[in-house]
């Protein structure tokens, strides 16, 4: 039996299942952030003295790193409407890039933590720390889930294409909106932990 | 059930059918969207070196991110055209959100905070 409403839209709620179902794991998403965004509030109001980021952090890096995240929610929203064009080639070029780019920010995110560490600054080391690796090792993670899911639907998902281009057009886009959420993730990480 | 590959994508009407022309018009946007985050971001870094004292540092920090946020969440997100069903969904998450990072300032108000 065929799974239903991936590609038409169910009457009642105007939308396929997948894309309702992506915008309410986004919602939890958001409280699960939000959670640690208010314990960062609680912890930092509560604290005698707070260091400024760019004290500790840096800040060209992870200005790089934003560059980089925004360079890849375009890839991708690019490599959505390639599909609406109906041009699986170009689909492929922009989803490497959004991939790579993906990569990309790791290997830097790599080597602000290895430096870190090597500096003997780790999460226990106070409260600032405590919070950055938390806040950004959360966020790593979502990078990471996110280019599994686009690896996938870069290789062996894309037979879909063939079958049902509908089908995998929702899909590389609900995949986008889980990449563009961890993007908005981070333009506000940015600020709060680099900058402020 | 799902063999009718003509049937609608369910988002702004968009199918694999909808007119190139649409479709470029929806690209023109990315890439304006595109340069004003670039320009944002430099906003943001630019101000942080300005030095403003905290609170208004904190107040110019959110308010642009806040801007860059909202690009991303309408245009990448195309939240600027949904569905009704999801526009409930984010008010009740937001207003969850909003309540969420206020709880700090409640224990504040309480007298459990600790003063120097």
């Amino acid at each position: 039996m065929d799974i239903p409403y991936t590609v038409e839209v169910r009457r009642d709620t105007g939308l396929t299942n997948g894309k309702i179902g992506i915008w309410l794991f986004l919602a939890s998403e958001v409280m699960l952030f939000g959670a640690l965004f208010a314990s960062y509030i609680l912890i930092r109001t509560g604290a005698p003295s707070w260091p400024r980021g760019d004290s500790i952090l840096n800040v060209p890096l992870a200005t790089f790193n934003t560059i980089v995240l925004i360079s890849s929610s375009i890839t991708m929203v690019m490599a959505w409407a390639s599909l609406m064009r109906r041009r699986l080639g170009t689909f492929r070029l922009y989803m490497g890039a959004t991939i790579l780019l993906g990569f990309v920010f790791l290997v830097v995110k790599y080597f602000e933590y290895s430096h870190k560490f090597h500096d003997g600054l780790f999460p226990s080391t106070n409260n600032f720390l405590a919070l950055y690796f938390t806040l950004t090792g959360l966020h790593m993670l979502h990078v990471a889930g996110g280019m599994a899911v686009n690896a996938y639907l870069l290789g062996p998902g894309s037979k879909l294409w063939k079958t049902n281009p509908v089908w995998f057009t929702n899909r590389v886009e609900n995949s986008g909106l889980f990449w563009h959420f961890v993007d908005l993730v981070w333009i506000f990480l940015f600020p709060i932990l680099y900058l402020l | 059930m799902t063999s009718d590959h003509e049937a609608g994508l369910g988002d702004h009407g968009a199918d694999l059918g909808e007119h190139a022309a649409d479709i470029d018009r929806h690209v023109r946007v990315y890439i304006i969207v595109f340069v004003a985050l670039m320009a944002l971001t430099l906003v943001t870094v630019a101000v942080s070196y300005l030095d403003l004292p905290p609170k208004m540092a904190i107040a110019v920090a959110l308010f642009v991110a806040t801007i860059k946020g909202s690009l991303v969440a309408c245009y990448f997100m195309h939240l600027i055209s949904e569905k009704r069903l999801i526009y409930a969904v984010l008010v009740v998450t937001l207003v969850k959100f909003v309540a969420l990072l206020a709880l700090p300032a409640l224990t504040h108000g309480s007298g459990y905070w600790i003063h120097e």
